[in-house]
């Protein structure tokens, strides 16, 4: 059980936690068949995004789109490629691989709804 | 906001935390195999709504209830906004018929008054007990009353509204502003840090001037802090001078802001530098973790309850996880989008946790929005990790709007403020 391993004594920093949680967690499908790591960086985008990144006002809604899509424009985001007012704030905060997985996160969740 | 707490002490947390939570899975009281994992969430505001619907919306086959006494949640978030006169009561009123229907949570009206940790138990106000698998406490803040000199609940409810817990309090001062001549003067007295929302009061300032400038442009708004500094600082200033020119003062806590003791009767504050009357006077007092936390063993000596930043659970209690603007969270702020961000991660958590998985490392971000007046929008936003530090911002990114934005991105972000608000809502309770 990947849990005992937590219990461990063997772990003495935070340092030593997160890399096992990172090995344990970087490449397991969680309940909605996306990574556990990629679910727990995307659940906040949909504060301002709207659940499922279907947004009820001017925020723009990203609900239905692709990976590809997604990917493209949160690194555009980041590099300021794409103007923001505040989206280029958040997409720092990223390593692309971290975008790699909110986008493919997104980009399916829909696909489950349907 | 510092951890304050060393490094080893932080490892120490993080590790024992965590077996605290494997203990709860294949050691505790429950059996791991119950028909239905059973978690109560107390507290329904932005982290416990939060907390609910995503428990039920990552895996329905929890059996979740949701305990709020209010029927209707008024938000803090937007409750300047109608101060300002640019909403209502009615705009920022939260029901939970979407949680229970749709999502089937078990909302109860009703008081947590009691936690029995050992047990797995919480006591109703109405004397029912709910037992649980997992809990999380959701409280809010609490005030710290007597901590300003004569400032009591009773002052609050009737001549000197905190309106720091939006609804009744909200309508006092929106009632007295209403009331106020022409010429008036109007007394906002933010704390010390931490405390929730931090860049609340001088966007209240911000609003309540916008209010004034249109209806009694005679008035005045003095800001008298206990602090050196606040939220957005140099934003807020200059929203102030470009929008509403002398009519709003900052006094810093050195220099006469620190309110020390207050007069209801005779509307007087008095600061080490002498004292002030208002024709409303708005005292926000210094916070701790909301009453049940406390009472549950739940905070530390600072009055906030101390958390595994991987889980939010508490590292008091096992089994009880703390979230919101009750609990230590590091570099994040108390704000509403905070506590909505660890209320997700505290659900996440808790399905890996029944499903005897490891929780992901966290991911938590905040984003703030503060209106100046219509068309004028300043944020800050914030994306966290966690590191062998606790919970940090992550270098390089988030921050505030840039000073020198134009009209068009002050204006872009007024409009993003509403957008901001109506899918916040939305995604808690909607």
């Amino acid at each position: 059980m990947t849990a005992c391993l937590i219990s461990s004594a063997t772990l003495t920093t935070g340092s030593d936690l997160l890399a096992a949680q990172k090995a344990a967690t970087s490449s397991k499908p969680a309940a909605g068949g996306s990574s556990a790591r990629g679910q727990i960086l995307s659940l906040s985008c949909s504060s301002c995004h709207g659940t499922d990144g279907k947004s009820v006002g001017i925020i723009p809604s990203f609900y239905g789109k692709s990976p590809q899509y997604l990917e493209a424009a949160l690194k555009d985001f980041k590099s300021g490629a794409r103007y923001s007012t505040v989206m280029g704030r958040h997409a720092k905060g990223y390593t692309d691989d971290e975008i790699r997985m909110i986008a493919d996160y997104f980009g399916t969740v829909w696909q489950k709804n349907k | 906001m510092s951890q304050n707490i060393s490094r080893r002490d932080f490892s120490k947390l993080l590790v024992s935390g965590v077996a605290g939570s494997a203990l709860g899975i294949f050691g505790g009281a429950k059996p791991a195999f119950a028909a239905k994992n059973r978690v109560v969430v107390i507290g329904g505001g932005f982290g416990g709504a939060s907390a609910a619907k995503y428990l039920k919306k990552l895996d329905p086959s929890l059996a979740v209830t949701l305990v709020e006494p209010k029927e209707t949640f008024f938000t803090c978030p937007f409750s300047n906004w109608v101060l300002g006169g640019l909403k209502t009561m009615q705009d920022i009123g939260q029901t939970y018929a979407v949680l229970k229907n749709r999502y089937g949570i078990n909302v109860l009206v009703d008081s947590a008054v009691a936690v029995d940790a050992a047990k797995g138990t919480v006591k109703l106000k109405s004397g029912a007990v709910l037992s649980y698998d997992r809990l999380i406490v959701s409280p809010g803040i609490d005030f710290k009353w007597g901590a300003v000199e004569g400032y009591s609940e009773q002052a609050a409810n009737t001549k000197m509204p905190h309106a720091y817990q939006a609804g009744p309090q909200t309508e006092l001062l929106l009632k007295q502003l209403l009331a106020m001549k022409d010429g008036g003067k109007v007394l906002i007295c933010p704390p010390g840090n931490p405390f929730r929302c931090p860049p609340g009061p001088y966007e209240r300032a911000s609003l309540i001037a916008y209010y004034l400038k249109e209806k009694k442009p005679k008035s005045k708004v003095i800001i008298l802090d206990a602090k050196e500094k606040f939220s957005k600082q140099a934003l807020f200033k200059k929203g102030w001078e470009k929008r509403y020119p002398g009519m709003i003062e900052w006094r810093a806590g050195t220099t006469g802001g620190k309110v020390t003791k207050v007069d209801p009767a005779s509307m007087t504050v008095f600061t080490e530098f002498g004292q002030e009357k208002g024709d409303v006077v708005n005292i926000i007092p210094p916070q701790q973790a909301g009453k049940i936390a406390i009472d549950a063993g739940l905070t530390d000596a600072s009055g906030w309850c101390p958390v595994n930043p991987v889980t939010f659970e508490s590292t008091m209690h096992p089994g009880i996880h703390v979230i919101g603007d009750a609990c230590i969270a590091g570099a994040m702020p108390k704000s509403g989008f905070a506590a909505s961000s660890q209320g997700k991660v505290a659900a996440a958590s808790i399905v890996r946790l029944f499903q005897g998985k490891v929780p992901a490392p966290p991911s938590l971000v905040n984003t703030c929005y503060s209106l100046i007046g219509p068309g004028y929008g300043i944020s800050v936003a914030g994306v966290y990790k966690l590191s062998a530090e606790g919970i940090v911002e992550i270098p390089n990114s988030g921050g505030l709007t840039p000073i020198d934005a134009d009209d068009d991105q002050l204006n872009e972000e007024a409009s993003f403020a509403r957008g901001w608000y109506n899918n916040i809502v939305q995604d808690i309770w909607g």
